[in-house]
């Protein structure tokens, strides 16, 4: 229902645009050369200014991972590579079993992210459309936890998680990445603004509660499952410490750890290091721009990051 | 707000149905209301007892121990928090914590602000790559993006001391010395930080009122005073809130360390995370890492209240 509201408010304006097309033209020749001309180019180069300097380090970053081995340090340095290769990341794919990493990180990343998809879309919503004391103490249990990161309890969640049996299996990174407070906090805004007429009306026709929420919420949340999947996809992608901590066998180790275990060697091989780093941005960066407008339009501003 | 009329608009229909229904029929529907919420939240309610109740209360308990790991944890008292708050390199972490902290926070802040507002204003041409361009380094894991700035800043090997050589200086030592060294993770730290402020910034300024902008356009008020009168106020709790999330991620920062300077040269710039990684697993002193987590949290607490006692200060002016 919001998502209808949205996508027509988004709509208005572009039909408007359409209607006086033919303006737009006289419009903007006036706007270039009109009074307002400097405040466009002020903002224009200024942004522009920014966009360069937040780009080039991972351009320059890019173009030297195609450079041979020799050529990375030959003076003087330039920025693009005068003869192109790709030895650097066949040799990181095909050293330290790469695709062994490649593979537990995809495996972690996708299945914590559905199961935290599930769970916070449950738990949010009964936050949002249930009234009860208990619901209200473990709303504020939830909040908490943003304040308890894992950096915190590094030591005593590391001997819970021995404790289960977790430790070196990539069931040790999954389930205790399950709750986290920004996803809960996402679907209980969003199941705030569903109006309770909708429940009480299902209610009514004899609905059970359970099945209102399987057979009319969850599907009315979709954009918002979208949303925490790709931030929880990328949080689980790009985590460090505790996989650092739980894994033990170099069998179960996933990319950042492998990319670390390059940098901390004595010598740094930078040719397959540059080879390595740029194949485990590539998935998330296209995940990014096929879902960018889920992302972008995140408009949430409660306990978010994990 | 919402909730507490929510909350009290149920209290008033469970006050009336009573008198209107017998109370047989209330018994089920008073169950079916209890039973389905608590299903719903059941994984939640089980993950969070085992990952934040459990370790928690451990943690705090062998804060008092000498645990290493391996056999039975046995009750030191407080020697712990004295031998942490009498060791000159727990001192040293927590200084270039809150070195880190107090730069990292405002610049970033200042970034991920001017890039939102130029992202929505009208003036600015070809947002829809510049945005593009600006969100990239959200999706670079911390370890990359220590890995990227190593490349660029290498003493030996970089891009930036090749093109100081080439202007005619000497050579900047951007890994054996320790500020400098500082620095560049804090260049990293807030490159890769923007994108996320951004974000929030974005929607908190798309939710400011059309009117308000109009009406000062109309009085004539420029780009700066617009700004500052209309903007800055109208999102002041998303800026407490990028303020909070900032300053909570600064204070545990640890994979961008280890992968940019690995917390040197030597020991200078190792913070917080990593003394208690490195107290806690590579020399197995679960107690003392504990004790020092402990420390840590209570640091982090002090802060969030702090910032939040500033900002009803701030609310109610």
């Amino acid at each position: 229902m919001t998502t209808q509201a949205v996508r027509s408010a988004g709509s208005t304006p572009r039909a408007g645009a359409a209607g006086s097309a033919g303006a737009t033209g006289m419009r903007r020749r006036r706007r270039l050369f009109g009074p307002e001309s400097t405040r466009y180019l002020s903002a224009t180069t200024l942004m522009w200014i920014l966009a360069c300097a937040y780009g080039f380090p991972l351009v320059w970053f890019i173009l030297s991972s195609f450079k041979p081995a020799g050529d990375l340090f030959s003076y003087p340095l330039t920025l693009f590579p005068a003869h192109w290769t790709t030895t650097g990341y066949t040799q990181a794919w095909n050293s330290f079993n790469f695709y062994q990493f490649f593979g537990n990180t995809l495996i972690v990343a996708i299945s914590t992210t559905v199961v935290t998809v599930v769970v916070s879309c449950c738990t949010g919503y009964a936050l949002a459309k249930y009234q009860n004391r208990w619901l209200k103490v473990f709303l504020v249990c939830i909040l908490a936890t943003t304040m308890l990161p894992t950096e915190v309890m590094l030591a005593p969640s590391f001997v819970v998680v021995r404790d289960l049996g977790l430790y070196n299996s990539l069931l040790g990174i999954i389930v205790p990445s399950i709750l986290t407070a920004t996803g809960v906090l996402m679907f209980r805004g969003f199941f705030l603004t569903v109006p309770d007429e909708l429940i009480e009306a299902a209610r009514i026709d004899g609905a059970k509660e359970l099945g209102i929420f399987f057979r009319i919420m969850v599907p009315i949340s979709r954009p918002i499952m979208l949303t925490l999947a790709i931030f929880s996809f990328q949080w689980r992608w790009n985590d460090y410490i505790w996989p650092l901590l739980v894994l033990n066998n170099p069998d179960q180790f996933t990319l950042q750890i492998g990319i670390q275990s390059i940098v901390g060697a004595q010598n740094v091989n930078w040719s397959v290091l540059l080879g390595a780093s740029v194949i485990s941005i590539v998935p998330l960066v296209l995940i990014y721009l096929v879902f960018q407008k889920y992302v972008m339009n995140v408009n949430i501003n409660a306990g978010l990051k994990d | 707000m919402s909730v507490t009329a929510t909350a009290a608009r149920s209290s008033a229909q469970g006050e009336e149905a009573p008198a209107s229904s017998p109370g047989r029929r209330r018994r089920p529907r008073y169950n079916r209301y209890i039973l389905a919420p608590l299903v719903l939240i059941s994984v939640n309610v089980v993950m969070f007892g085992l990952f934040f109740v459990w370790p928690a209360l451990i943690g705090f308990g062998y804060s008092f121990t000498n645990y290493t790991g391996v056999g039975d944890p046995q009750f030191v008292g407080i020697a712990n928090y004295q031998q942490l708050l009498a060791d000159p390199s727990f001192y040293q972490a927590l200084l270039r914590t809150f070195v880190f902290t107090l730069i990292v926070v405002p610049t970033s802040f200042v970034f991920s602000l001017l890039i939102a507002n130029l992202m929505v204003s009208r003036y600015a041409r070809g947002k829809v790559v510049a945005r593009i361009i600006f969100f990239i380094p959200w999706l670079i894991s911390p370890i990359v993006t220590g890995v990227i700035w190593r490349w660029i800043f290498g003493e030996n090997f970089g891009l930036v001391n090749f093109v100081i050589e080439s202007l005619g200086g000497h050579p900047v030592q951007w890994q054996s010395n320790a500020d400098l060294s500082l620095a560049v993770v804090m260049f990293a730290s807030t490159w890769g930080g923007t994108a996320f402020s951004m974000l929030l910034f974005i929607a908190a300024i798309k939710n400011v009122p059309v009117s308000y902008y109009e009406a000062a356009s109309l009085d004539g008020a420029g780009p700066w005073r617009t700004f500052r009168d209309i903007t800055l106020p109208s999102i002041a709790p998303t800026s407490f809130i990028v303020i909070l999330l900032t300053t909570l991620g600064a204070m545990k920062e640890y994979a961008l360390f280890v992968s940019l300077n690995n917390g040197g040269p030597g020991t200078t710039n190792n913070l917080l995370v990593q003394y208690i990684y490195q107290t806690g697993f590579q020399r197995g002193q679960i107690g003392y890492a504990s004790a020092a987590s402990f420390v840590l949290m209570i640091i982090l607490m002090a802060v969030a209240l702090v910032q939040l006692a500033v900002n009803r200060k701030a609310e109610r002016r």
